[in-house]
């Protein structure tokens, strides 16, 4: 917390929801969330090793427990693409699935974490006094996500379909041939294209920073004495409990939106 | 809420995080859990082929049994018949045995009938000369009248 200003509601907001940065070029552009990219990265090596080296050691025969859980995800998102996606889902798709589900779901679980007592961590333990910890309350993260993604879509526009198929899709479908409608379609399309980005991410960005929100009004609401306390913490625990659905549902709703995004790149209407 | 670099290294790490799972993670497992998957398969066709063969075998044993049973009639009926042949063909024998002791004895008896008949017949002739002997002592001489003797012994016969 900041200790040389004084304790407000908007100053414990603003000291919660403000990143570390660091400027790293000329502009407003050039910044860096530190924060955001760290805890990503930290989590992304954490879960990513976990798995390599897990899998590393796959054996066909009887999998150990380990293995088992990780076969169990792999499987479960296997499904799920095999479901949507036509194609050979084993070179590409797959295998982008199962980093998005794991990568969000671990960024999306640090908003878990107690805000408050992380907040103390990493002021006396690190010295650090803007960490944001929950990567996807970052919007930069969500958009990074859903723009890559995006730019995956059209790369497989133009791979499977070639130049022609695609501009035929764009200015044809979806309402006809008729050159009369190039434009009706064209523009239908690309207000698809944008909004695509759009709801890909800020969905995700605001179910968790909503979320965050929830968790800092109970703080502050524990601030307030004893009767707030304890409502504060009970109601904190239900919302934490009920938060594990949100991550999970909200990291699984991501993942098969990449995933029906990118099929419909693969077929032709 | 403002977007910066931070979007940018943020896709440069999602970039290297599926790149690693494309290249490292995936395969190996897929590898891991597709040969798990044959090898179940394989054994599930095995035992689904132990399970037809079983049936097969289990056909063919009763089959054999059946065909045993059968031999096994057959033999008892054969020998059913070979014994009642033996037992008509030792009566038979029996009987034509029978027969040729009966007809032994018979002859025996005939010929012993005859025998005594004949040395009985003798003897009564013998007792007739005797008594026509003694009858006729002094006036037959046994010389003269044998001719005539002998023909009474003749008729005697």
């Amino acid at each position: 917390m900041a200790s040389d200003t004084e304790l407000t509601p908007t100053s414990y907001i603003n000291h919660h929801l403000t990143n570390l940065t660091s400027q790293v070029g000329e502009g407003s552009f050039w910044v860096l969330h530190v924060d955001t990219l760290v805890t990503s990265l930290i989590l992304g090596v954490i879960s990513f090793g976990f798995i390599w080296l897990v899998v590393r050691k796959a054996t066909p025969g009887v999998p150990s427990k380990r293995q088992a859980f990780v076969e169990l995800a792999v499987e479960f998102i296997d499904n799920e693409v095999k479901n949507t996606f036509h194609g050979n889902r084993h070179v590409f798709v797959a295998p982008t699935a199962l980093t998005i589900f794991v990568w969000v779901l671990m960024m999306n679980a640090m908003d878990i974490l107690p805000i408050d007592i992380m907040a103390w961590i990493y002021e006396h333990a690190f010295g650090l006094h803007n960490w944001r910890t929950v990567p996807t309350t970052d919007v930069n993260t969500t958009f990074a996500l859903a723009l890559s993604i995006w730019f995956l879509m059209l790369y497989f526009n133009v791979k499977i379909k070639g130049w022609g198929g695609w501009m035929h899709e764009l200015f044809c479908t979806p309402f006809g041939k008729n050159p009369l409608l190039w434009a009706l379609n064209l523009l239908f399309n690309l207000i698809e294209y944008v909004s695509k980005p759009l709801s890909h991410s800020l969905r995700l960005f605001g179910n968790i920073y909503a979320g965050e929100i929830i968790f800092l009004l109970l703080g502050m609401w524990a601030a307030t004495g004893v009767s707030g306390a304890i409502f504060g913490a009970i109601l904190g625990a239900g919302w934490a409990i009920f938060h594990i659905l949100i991550v999970t549902l909200q990291a699984f709703i991501f993942m098969m939106l990449t995933v029906v995004y990118i099929s419909m790149a693969h077929e032709s209407h | 809420m403002n977007i910066n670099f931070t979007l940018i290294s943020q896709a440069v790490a999602f970039s290297i995080f599926i790149w690693f799972t494309v290249k490292f993670v995936w395969p190996p497992l897929l590898r891991a859990i597709e040969e798990r998957q044959k090898t179940i398969a394989d054994g599930l066709a095995a035992g689904e082929r132990g399970r037809h063969e079983l049936e097969l075998a289990s056909q063919r044993s009763s089959d054999v049994l059946k065909e045993a049973k059968q031999r096994a009639s057959e033999i008892i009926l054969q020998a059913e018949k070979r014994a009642s042949e033996i037992v008509e063909e030792s009566k038979r024998t029996a009987k034509e045995e029978g027969d040729r002791i009966i007809a032994g004895a018979k002859a025996d008896i005939e010929h012993e009938v005859f025998s005594a008949k004949e040395a009985l017949r003798q003897h009564v002739a013998e007792l007739a000369v005797a008594g026509a002997a003694k009858i006729l002592r002094r006036e037959v001489d046994a010389k003269a009248h044998a001719d005539m003797l002998a023909s009474i012994g003749e008729d005697l016969k």
